[in-house]
């Protein structure tokens, strides 16, 4: 680990932190909080939902906080006027893009979406809904995956690959079309790289992969992740 | 081989081709091939010998002029005769008239003279001149000669600073300044380096790649190998959509050549540089041609942008420092390189150095490929070297920069193109596309059209692009069927900005631009669409019959 | 305070399950306080025929399915100074909106009702409200206010809203609307 360190603001708060850390680390090893969907801890970044938006003075752009090292003398701002318009925006999209419905899904009240828009105080959307009839998978013995709930943040896909290393998940098609298949968009029982270890579950941010029978409570395990990273680490 | 090597091999051709009193030169690429060409070709071959005089005329056949609207065409040389809409009968007509009497056949003549007055054609010096097939045919235009001078006589360094004098600007559409993107190639740590030529034109309407491949594949192999010189990298690949077969098999020809006389490979011109060059081809996706995208299917992953930093000079192809650029950034290095960075700052503007090419499409009465020096206005464009709007219709909005553009109406084309200039006025220069509409068209139904194709190119990574894009679609339908409301327009403003700013990468965050511009110039468009439901081109509100 | 002074407040039960309703009557003792300021002038609690003139604050539980509720809504707002739309139905069309999946779902719809899933006189009835093609949330077909999402919305929330309103404050939702 390198000993050097870097020192910036963030939301006017001086920080010192490793160098090569991200934004998003920097800002919440100091306290200060930015949502985020796609990112998940132990996982490589993304950078697809854009929710961890934040300015940098100077900069014309804005810059994905999870993605983007920090620099010396880097002035970040996380929660600005157009960022908290913006991430409203970015939550509206992906609550009207396809069909999701707190009242009858799997995951209401642990939904790190419906909590989000809860949070940045989305009480509507000014984009009209998008009501899908994609495919649900359930040949599985207990994992089901409701493609209808699906938000892209790929997750499910990065963990399979990176940490359980099987790489069965991935995307079929471009753009709103896109759906997570497995293998070469098989039934899921005919998966045969699949392990059935429940990760895709554990760290699915909405209710698209689930495990039946199982109470959502116990399946969600946001950390599961840099848990097995952090364990094969100290072996 | 060697310097002297090289050149024997250009006086050889050059006297080779002085034999001939006249050539004929057969445009043979994509834009004629489909009408004819090689039909065309062989008669003027059968009708040369018919005549006896194959020993004064040589049929060559060649790349592309540029006036891709009346193909098959036909240059003659000396004094550059275009003929146009040849067909094999016409063939025997040119070269009796033309070669053996000696009276150039009038009626067949290309009629717009404005067309090439105006264009400035470096990267395309040798299109339409050259057969792209034989690498002598370029030596004796004096190619390779700048890879010469470079082993040679210069350090990359002092490469690089002819680059940097000279004031290039990427010509992917980003306009970052090519001698710096250079240097920090040259300084990144990491080995080894590479570099990708960027040849994935996926925008509709837009070939000025495609022809440049096609007609002078040597002078994008040797811009590569000046800037592999420069910045160090032993391995280069060409990304090229698998949709263009012709400049595949050109391109994989000229590597082979090049090889061959050891112009690539090991051991350059007996010098210990070594760099090759490797064909990759794109399977059909616009946004493979950002960037990180192309990194990402080089490597033989999905074309997936991914954010920056890093960026690819530091961390590109597989973790190591890249250099990427357009191909036809590339091929005004042999030139730079020949001339002096000094000389080629002075074409186009100062802010803008050199040419640009451009696909002139849309209602224009000579419609083609062009290029012209940065800073030509955009009505010297449309009206002098275009021929002016079709049919003598009323000139309504140029759409610059392909299907992220932005439509500029007739009160701003006066101002002079350059990268800044056109960001000004909520275009881009992107890979060169300018479409002109005319009073036929409904701009309402023209941001329409380009949202479209946008929704369906995005890849899906991020969230303002793939649903934001499909959002603005949903409203556009909306208006054109004639359930559109007032608060739609500000929605449709909204959204736009918040895509333009959140997007992950170049293709979220230019698709608006249709969008915002038609917004901004055609407001009054959009409100009759809304308010009267009707549309002042006829376009929209059409039922299943086709009613309106 | 006398019935004229008081808010004139008005509820409507469009396509939903009246469990907004339930959670409006839910505010337990805080409804009392409510009460002295309000008064409900419309809706299914009450029994006033016509939608009145006149009215304060509407709030409308449910989605838009069929035209009866669609002219409704639109008489409601005319009527009307602060419209709400309360629950996740009239915020975002929610489980009644699940139609809109397919095609000609109104057709569908009725024939699955009426036609597959009827034991005797299977037969669409003709002299009801014809459906929409389309369920839509509130917005969607007129200017609403306010939303107060939730599946119902919880009791104080809707209390927290109307004190807000009734005290001529702008609510905040930030951390309180809660959809599902």
């Amino acid at each position: 680990m390198s000993a050097l360190t870097v020192k910036l603001k963030i939301d006017n708060i001086e920080v010192e932190v490793p160098e090569g850390t991200t934004i998003l680390k920097a800002a919440r090893d100091n306290g200060i909080e930015i949502p985020t969907l796609c990112s998940l801890e132990g996982l490589t970044n993304y950078g697809g939902c854009r929710l961890c938006l934040v300015e940098v003075k100077g900069a014309p752009k804005l810059f994905p906080a999870c993605t983007t090292p920090v620099s010396a003398g880097m002035e970040v701002i996380t929660n600005s006027e157009q960022l908290r318009e913006y991430r409203k925006m970015t939550i509206q999209l992906l609550l009207s893009e396809r069909t999701h419905v707190c009242s009858v899904c799997v995951a209401n009240d642990h939904c790190e979406l419906q909590s989000l828009a809860n949070k940045l105080g989305v009480d509507h959307s000014i984009f009209e809904r998008n009501w899908t009839r994609k495919e649900i998978d359930s040949s599985h013995d207990f994992l089901v995956i409701d493609r209808n709930r699906c938000i892209l943040c790929t997750r499910c896909i990065r963990v399979c690959d990176e940490i359980e290393g099987v790489h069965t998940l991935d995307l079929k098609q471009r753009g709103r079309k896109a759906e997570v298949i497995m293998d070469l968009d098989e039934d899921w029982v005919n998966s045969c790289s699949c392990t059935s270890c429940r990760k895709c579950a554990k760290v699915c941010p909405v209710g698209a992969i689930y495990i039946e029978g199982e109470p959502i409570t116990r399946t969600k395990n946001k950390d599961v992740a840099e848990f097995i990273l952090t364990r094969r680490q100290r072996k | 081989m060697k310097l002297a090597d090289l050149q024997k091999i250009a006086e050889q051709e050059v006297d080779f081709q002085r034999a001939y009193k006249y050539r004929i030169n057969v445009c043979c690429s994509s834009g004629c091939m489909p009408l004819g060409a090689l039909k065309v070709l062989e008669a003027f071959e059968k009708a040369v010998k018919e005549f006896g005089v194959e020993k004064e005329c040589k049929v060559a056949r060649t790349g592309c002029p540029g006036t891709c609207s009346v193909g098959p065409v036909v240059v003659v040389e000396p004094g550059d005769y275009l003929y146009q809409n040849v067909t094999p009968e016409k063939a025997r007509e040119i070269v009796r008239d033309h070669i053996v009497l000696g009276l150039p056949a009038k009626d067949l003549l290309y009629s717009n003279e404005q067309f090439f007055k105006k264009q400035k054609r470096l990267v395309l010096r040798n299109a339409g001149k050259i057969d792209p097939y034989r690498i002598q045919d370029y030596i004796a235009m004096g190619g390779y000669s700048a890879l010469v001078k470079c082993l040679a006589t210069m350090t990359p360094q002092g490469v690089i600073y002819e680059v940097m004098t000279s004031g290039l600007r990427g010509r992917g559409g980003a306009g970052f300044p090519t001698g710096q993107k250079w240097s920090l190639v040259a300084r990144a740590h990491g080995s080894p380096k590479y570099i990708v030529a960027n040849l994935d034109e996926g925008d509709p309407g837009v070939f000025a790649n495609r022809t440049l491949a096609e007609a002078d594949p040597h002078a994008i192999l040797e811009g590569m190998a000046i800037a592999a010189f420069a910045v160090g990298a032993e391995k280069g690949y060409i990304y090229i959509r698998a949709e263009y077969p012709l400049a595949i098999q050109t391109l994989q020809r000229a590597i082979t050549q090049a090889r061959s006389m050891s112009l690539l490979g090991n051991n350059i011109l007996e010098t210990s540089f070594k760099f090759d060059v490797e064909l990759r081809l794109g399977a059909g996706a616009f946004v493979a041609g950002e960037e990180t995208a192309i990194l990402a299917s080089v490597e033989g992953r999905r074309a997936m942008p991914r954010p920056r930093p890093p960026y690819p000079a530091n961390s590109g192809l597989w973790g190591k420092p890249t250099l990427i650029q357009n191909v036809e950034t590339l091929a005004n290095i042999p030139l730079i390189i020949m001339n002096g960075g000094l000389w080629f700052s002075k074409i186009g503007t100062p802010k803008c150095t050199g040419t640009k090419c451009f696909s002139l499409t849309g209602k224009v009465n000579t419609p083609g490929l062009i290029e012209v020096p940065m800073g030509i206005t955009l009505r010297e464009v449309i009206f002098d070297i275009g021929g002016g709007v079709q049919k003598d219709r009323k000139f309504k909005a140029v759409l610059v920069g392909g299907p992220s553009g932005g439509c500029i109406p007739e009160t701003h084309i006066d101002q002079p193109i350059d990268y800044e200039s056109l960001k000004n006025l909520g275009a881009i220069m992107g890979s060169g596309g300018i479409v002109v509409l005319d009073d036929q068209s409904c701009m309402v139904d023209t941001a329409k059209f380009f949202t479209e194709f946008c929704v369906d190119e995005s890849c899906g990574k991020c969230t303002p692009c793939r649903v934001g894009l499909t959002k603005i679609k949903g409203i556009y339908d909306a208006i054109t069927q004639g359930n559109g409301r007032m608060e739609d327009i500000t929605v449709l403003e909204k959204t736009s900005v918040y895509i333009r700013d959140a997007s992950l990468c170049g293709l979220g965050q230019t698709a608006p631009n249709p969008v915002l511009t038609t917004l901004r110039y055609f407001k009054d468009e959009y409100i009759q669409h809304i308010k009267d439901k009707k549309c002042p081109a006829g376009r929209c509100f059409k039922t299943k019959e086709g009613e309106q | 305070m006398s019935a004229q002074e008081k808010t004139r407040v008005a509820t409507i039960w469009l396509s939903g399950c009246s469990g907004c309703h339930m959670s409006f009557l839910d505010q337990d003792e805080l409804i009392l306080d409510l009460a002295k300021k309000i008064q409900v002038v419309y809706g299914p609690l009450v029994d006033t025929k016509a939608f009145p003139e006149n009215v304060d604050v509407t709030l409308i539980e449910g989605a838009v399915a069929n035209e009866e509720q669609q002219s409704l809504l639109k008489e409601a707002r005319a009527k009307t100074k602060i419209l709400i739309s309360l629950g996740d139905c009239a915020v975002t069309g929610n489980v009644p909106a699940l139609r809109n999946a397919w095609e000609d779902s109104a057709k569908l719809v009725l024939e699955r009702g009426y036609i597959e899933n009827a034991d005797v006189n299977k037969q669409i009835p003709t002299e009801v409200p014809g459906l929409l093609e389309k369920v839509r949330p509130l917005h969607e077909v007129v200017k609403v206010d306010y939303f107060i999402p939730g599946c119902p919305p919880s009791a104080s929330v809707i209390n927290y809203v109307l004190t807000e309103l009734l005290a001529g404050r702008t609510p905040n939702m930030e951390g309180r609307s809660k959809y599902g």
